[in-house]
């Protein structure tokens, strides 16, 4: 597969094939990330061929100092930050649990033991049985949420990186990431036992 | 039935320490006491595998196919963008 720095250096040549395997390597993550900005698919969807037409235009820009995927992203959220609806900037904080109050006896420890998913099935964790549960999980956690988990989790970006990307600090990145992951734990949770 | 000292963490407390434990960001003593709990306790050492695995299967979550429709617009874009 060609690196994205093969496909940046042709893109800079005007190579048409280049561009086409860019939009199909980064245009669903891209979609992903700028609909937990703006309300709509049709709005995330003006976004991100706005961004594209920002790399054609600004190939040049890139330095290569950070990986494409970085550069994309930062500009991508730059342009969904405009198009999305002003958020205030310290959202009142809400109660979080990580796990359900209920789950625990009046000295803080587990009232029922703790199923371990894994085992003698272990096809139980299949990603492509609990793939659209995880999927549906993470479109309705609160924007916030979504934004670290979508760039920690799925895409894989370090701390540093997404903390810089979102210009949150590191202190606020874990507790976002540490709402959204128990938050997904718990919906995997409950498919596992229906299941 | 566990016998708790002072300084013990319980369960409830345990489960909230998991992504700082994770990102390597608990001071030092909080460390030494959540990996102590989690060798004395097989819930939250269950607890904290679930979380890694939520993490690992999140990290598949594949990006579905673009459409030929959605490839062939940005294509058509793309032609426009560099004749501008
Ligand atoms: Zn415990």
């Amino acid at each position: 597969m060609d690196t994205d720095l093969e496909l940046l250096s042709r893109l800079r040549d005007g190579d048409e094939e280049a561009f086409v395997m860019l939009v199909a390597r980064y245009q669903q993550p891209m979609l992903r990330l700028a609909r937990a900005y703006v309300p709509s698919r049709a709005v995330a969807e003006e976004a991100v061929q706005d961004t594209w037409m920002g790399v054609v235009k600004g190939i040049e820009r890139f330095e290569g100092r950070a990986a494409f995927k970085t550069w994309l992203f930062r500009i991508l959220i730059n342009r969904a930050r405009s198009a999305g609806v002003r958020e205030r900037r310290h959202a009142t904080v809400e109660p979080h649990h990580a796990v359900d109050p209920i789950r625990f006896d009046t000295n803080g420890q587990w009232a029922e033991p703790v199923e371990p998913w894994t085992g003698d099935s272990e096809d139980r964790l299949e990603a492509s049985t609990w793939g659209p549960a995880l999927q549906s999980g993470l479109e309705d956690l609160p924007p916030r949420q979504r934004r670290v988990l979508v760039l920690r989790d799925v895409e894989g970006l370090s701390c540093d990186e997404v903390c810089e990307l979102l210009d949150i600090s590191p202190g606020n990145q874990r507790i976002l990431l540490h709402r959204g992951r128990t938050r997904l734990r718990e919906i995997l949770e409950t498919q596992i036992a229906k299941a | 039935m566990l016998s708790l000292r002072r300084r013990d963490i319980v369960c409830q407390q345990a489960v909230e320490m998991v992504t700082d434990y994770l990102e390597g960001s608990l001071p030092r003593r909080s460390r030494r006491r959540f990996e102590a709990h989690l060798r004395a306790c097989p819930n939250c050492a269950a607890y904290i595998e679930q979380i890694k695995l939520t993490i690992e299967l999140t990290g598949t979550i594949e990006p579905e196919d673009l459409t030929p429709e959605a490839k062939a617009d940005l294509t058509e874009l793309y032609r426009r963008w560099r004749s501008e």
